[in-house]
Formats: C-alpha cells, sequence, structure tokens
C-alpha cells in the first residue's frame, strides 16, 4: 500500500510511533499528483516548495519533541476561495486570476497552527457558482471515476484530489451543496456544519447568509478530526457563534441503536434516478437492521427549495461580488474611456457566464418594482423551509436522503441549460436555507461504476448525532474503501 | 416575464457590459428561471416573516480600539494602478 492511500488518523498514528515523516508524506502525496493531475485537473495551484519546507519544519518540530498539532505533518488541499497568506487565491476567476493574497483565512490559520501542510488550492466553479466545476476560468476537473464525467460542484477539485488520493484531506465551501454533492458525486465523505459553527473570515463571499465552510476526508474518522480544527467562534466573523465545539472524535461510536430517523417522502419522487434510490433504501435497511428506529415523515415545502434558492443567493451574490471594480485588485479592462466604462467592461470581461448571470438574476430580483414579488417572497418561503425542518426535528434526531437526484452527469450534459443545472441541487439546498448541518458517505455506485451518496441532516450544532450514524454505517459497509482505477 | 430592453436595464445596474450574443441568451435563461421561480406564487405567504438570516442576529459590536492593520504597501500590491500611494483610476470630475 501507498503512502498517499493512507488516512489522516492512519497517517497521524504512524507519526506518532516515528514510523514515517511528514516530508515522506508530502513526497508520496506529489508522487501521486505527477501520476494523475494531467488527467483530472484537481489543482488551480500546487505549492510544492512551500509544502516540503512546511513538511520539514514539523519534523524538526515534532524530533525536538513538544509539538503535538492536530494534523501534524498531514497535507490538506484548500478550495481556492479561501485565502493562505501571501499565496494566490483565484475563486476560479479571470477576474481574481493574480490576486495574491495579503492575509489568512481563520481556517487556514487554524490549520496552520494544528501543524497541516498545505498542497495547493483546489479548482472550482467561478465563485462557488455551480454545481460541476465546468465554471472553472481555468478548464474543468474530471471525475476520477469515469474521466467523462463531472466530479460535482463547486468544490469539484476539493472532491477529485482526496477521491484520487492527491492528497489526504481537503477543505471546500458549501452554499447550496457545493461540499456534499462533489462528495457523492466522488465516492468520499463531505460535511457541511450548522451556519455559524465555522469562521467565514477569509473565504471570499458569495451568499453570506448560506455559505459555511466543511471538511473532505477518504472516511468519516477523517471528517471529523478536521471539523474540530475548522471549528470555533472567531472574533472577525460575527456569524460565527460562540458556543462550545464538543470534540467531534468522541461521536465515532459504532451505535444507532434507538436514534430516531426520519425519511421524507418529498425526496423519493419522480425525477430520482433508479439506482440511487435502491442504494439509499439500502442504506436506510441497514441502519435500521443496526438498530435506529426509522420513521416517514414530510417536509412539504422541498419542491420550493431551488425555487428560494436561486433567488436569495443570486442576490447575495450581486451585492458581494459589487467589490470586483478593477480599483483596488484584480482584472483591469485595458484602453476605456472613463470610470463607468471601465467598471462596466471590467466586470464584463472578468467574470464568466454563469456569474454573470447570477449577478443579473439578483439585481433583477432586487430592483425596484421587483423586490417584493421575488426577494421579499423567498425570505418567505425560506421561513416555511425552516419550519418544516424544525417541526421533524421535533420527531427524530436526523433525517437521512439521498445526497443527489442522479449520479454524476456527464461534462457538457447541463452547461447550457442552467435550470436544470441548478435542479441537481434540489436534495442539498434546503440544508442552507435552514442553516443546518449535513454529511454525505459513499453508499453504493451505479452499474456504470459511478459513486452514489447518503445524506444525513440533523438540527442545528448536532453534527455529532451526524457523524455517529455516519461512522455507524460505515463501519458497516465497505464503499468508502473502493478506489477509482486511474 | 423579461425583455431585453430590462436585461440591458439589469446590466445597466450590474455594472456589467455584456454583448449582443449575451443580451439574447440572458434575456431568455432568465425568463425561464424566472418562470420556475414563480412557483413560489402557489404559496399564500401573507401571514409569513421573512427569514433572512437563520441565527436572527441583531448588531455585534466590538470596542472601539486601534488594531493593527495591513501595511498600505500590502493594500496597494495587488492594485492595477498605483500612483504615489493611491489607487489610480480614470478621471471621475471633468
Amino acid at each position: 500500500m501507498e503512502i498517499y492511500e493512507l488516512t489522516a488518523h492512519e497517517l497521524s498514528e504512524k507519526m506518532e510511533k516515528k514510523e514515517i515523516s511528514s516530508e515522506e508524506i508530502v513526497r508520496s502525496i506529489y508522487n501521486r499528483i505527477n501520476q494523475v493531475e494531467k488527467k483530472l485537473h484537481s489543482f488551480v495551484t500546487l505549492t510544492e516548495k512551500e509544502a516540503l519546507l512546511q513538511a520539514r519544519n514539523i519534523d524538526e518540530k515534532m524530533r525536538k519533541g513538544g509539538f503535538r498539532g492536530l494534523l501534524a505533518g498531514i497535507p490538506i488541499a484548500i478550495k481556492d476561495n479561501m485565502c493562505i497568506r501571501n499565496a494566490r487565491t483565484t475563486c476560479s476567476s479571470h477576474i481574481l486570476e493574480n490576486f495574491i493574497s495579503p492575509y489568512e483565512a481563520t481556517v487556514v490559520k487554524r490549520l496552520r497552527d494544528e501543524g497541516a501542510v498545505f498542497i495547493g488550492k483546489t479548482n472550482m466553479d467561478e465563485f462557488a457558482m455551480g454545481s460541476s466545476t465546468e465554471n472553472s476560468y481555468f478548464g474543468v476537473t474530471r471525475n476520477p471515476w469515469d474521466m467523462n464525467y463531472i466530479p460535482g460542484g463547486s468544490s469539484g477539485g476539493s472532491a477529485t484530489a482526496v477521491a484520487s488520493d492527491e492528497t489526504i484531506l481537503a477543505i471546500g465551501s458549501d452554499t447550496g451543496g457545493s461540499i456534499r454533492q462533489p462528495a457523492a458525486c466522488c465516492g468520499v465523505v463531505g460535511l457541511k456544519p450548522t451556519y455559524g459553527r465555522v469562521s467565514r473570515y477569509g473565504l471570499v463571499a458569495f451568499a453570506s447568509s448560506l455559505d459555511q465552510i466543511g471538511p473532505f476526508g477518504k472516511d468519516v474518522e477523517d471528517a471529523a478530526l478536521l471539523l474540530n480544527v475548522l471549528s470555533g467562534y472567531d472574533e472577525n466573523d460575527s456569524t460565527s457563534v460562540n458556543l462550545d465545539v464538543p470534540d467531534f472524535t468522541k461521536s465515532l461510536i459504532e451505535n444507532v441503536k434507538g436514534i430516531k430517523i426520519g425519511v421524507p417522502k418529498e425526496y423519493f419522487v419522480k425525477g430520482l434516478d433508479g439506482e440511487v434510490e435502491r442504494a439509499v433504501k439500502q442504506a436506510i435497511e441497514l441502519l435500521k437492521n443496526l438498530g435506529a428506529k426509522i420513521f416517514e415523515i414530510s417536509l412539504p415545502h422541498t419542491e420550493y427549495g431551488v425555487a428560494v434558492y436561486y433567488l436569495i443567493a443570486p442576490s447575495e451574490a450581486s451585492a458581494n461580488l459589487a467589490r470586483y471594480d478593477g480599483v483596488r485588485y484584480g482584472y483591469r479592462s485595458p484602453e476605456t474611456e472613463d470610470l463607468l466604462e471601465e467598471y462596466e467592461k471590467t466586470r464584463g470581461e472578468g467574470f464568466g457566464a454563469e456569474v454573470k448571470r447570477r449577478i443579473m438574476l439578483g439585481t433583477y430580483a432586487l430592483s425596484s418594482g421587483y423586490y417584493d414579488a421575488y426577494y421579499l417572497k423567498a425570505q418567505k418561503v425560506r421561513t416555511l423551509i425552516k419550519k418544516d425542518f424544525d417541526e421533524a426535528f421535533e420527531k427524530v434526531d436526523a433525517i437521512v436522503t439521498p445526497t443527489a437526484p442522479t449520479p454524476a452527469f456527464k461534462i457538457g450534459e447541463k452547461v447550457d441549460d442552467p435550470l436544470q443545472m441548478y435542479l441537481s441541487d434540489i436534495f442539498t439546498i434546503s440544508a442552507n436555507l435552514a442553516g443546518i448541518p449535513g454529511i454525505s458517505q459513499p453508499c453504493g455506485f451505479s452499474k456504470k461504476g459511478l459513486p452514489i451518496g447518503l445524506q444525513l441532516l440533523a438540527k442545528p450544532f448536532y453534527e455529532e448525532v451526524l457523524l455517529r450514524i455516519a461512522y455507524t454505517y460505515e463501519k458497516n459497509t465497505e464503499w468508502h474503501k473502493r478506489k477509482p482505477k486511474l | 416575464m423579461i425583455t431585453k430592453e430590462e436585461v440591458e436595464y439589469v446590466a445597466r445596474l450590474a455594472r456589467l457590459k455584456l454583448t449582443k450574443d449575451e443580451k439574447e441568451k440572458y434575456t431568455k435563461q432568465l425568463a425561464d428561471i424566472l418562470k420556475y421561480i414563480n412557483k413560489l406564487n402557489e404559496l399564500d405567504t401573507e401571514k409569513v416573516e421573512p427569514t433572512s438570516h437563520v441565527l436572527r442576529l441583531s448588531n455585534v459590536f466590538r470596542e472601539d480600539k486601534v488594531r493593527p492593520s495591513l501595511k498600505q504597501e500590502e493594500i496597494l500590491a495587488n492594485a492595477p494602478q498605483v500612483e504615489s500611494s493611491h489607487f489610480k483610476v480614470k478621471k471621475v470630475i471633468e
């Protein structure tokens, strides 16, 4: 077995016993990257020199004794919408192509403090807008299970890098499913924490009331380990919540006896792929056999989630992306006559098609005369969606659903049909609107050999329930052990 | 529904220069998306409060204390054009 195939908790154990050094791990990861990155294109920027330097530094500190970071020496890939000081942060956009961040995101600082080693910045849909990683200025990322298929998005680079062993861990951001859906498409574990659990400081803002950073791992234990490092209050993000953070690795208990799990009937309807339905129902059956109590529940406003999301997220985005004007940083269109033309051409040339489409949609929804009909209406239906979950969680501890209605689709299949693309997020969006945590883990494969994801949802700040159920499921299945042939 | 003139108006509000092709494409695509979004009108929301934020925060204040910030050179390092410690842009006032 190669070093790069191991998990973070396995590698930490080996480092603890001095069987392996961080430098060896990083070298193994870069060997793997050199083998497969040309085919996959998971990364926008690779930082091998810095990573080796960081690794040697940690090895040195550990040799001297005293250093016991939670992720000491473990390679991690960072989605390219989070700032590493003095490194490029592009958001996979032309407009930020040459932006070097003068400061560090809080999650990056936390990772650095715990000794994690930064391998590079991963590819994504431009400004995290998309479900396929096709909307990147730097080109598409490919699904490691089949190169003709999308890896999901928007954190497709992070999911692909973990699935193909180009990194041990990765982080992504999830505004409407951008961690969970690519995790499902690539057959890895991805977790979106409760809104407010993780600081967003240094995450390039897309839709501020929905965005949340979270972990990717090869198994549930790695996701829990990484969540421990990411979580916690930050005075630089006043929407991060000042609550004690539990040790999430304590939730890794193989026992779901008596846990009440709801199956929402609205998620098993027309449009759900047959193979996905079968895999998810088998997973539910297994959880039942392991002692969980399964209930049919109703989330009656499920069908309105996509419509609400595609008003609220673009509206917030249109305001957040107003800052890209070519004045203080980023691309500036050459040869313009006056300041207004400079703004318009800079933005027209600097943003890609999907970003412009969403800015247009959001600006329209917020414009005079349409605000009440669209934006306010969406905010009211958001209340109803949240209420559905509040009521469901009075009866159950967790909810189980498919992560996405189909396995990964083909590259190019939905690029010209934005509405169809938006509908691929139908099962993940509601969690962001309600602010609740969710996890996706592999629960099977389609006949074509593409992974299928199982999603678990819980009430705000109950990530522990998700981890316990997911861990129990994982201990009783083998899906997470499969590797793509590359 | 949305017309090409409205698309042009919204593009001006959003400070986006669009090509002729883009205007046509967005007119059609935004119309499709808005048609789908109109399904929200099936719901009676007369008595429902809007949710702008799940945490229901009011203002969060901190003490007004001087703290270290980025250096001027760091701030200016990413600027497309700089002149004597300022961001340089096209003339605004005639």
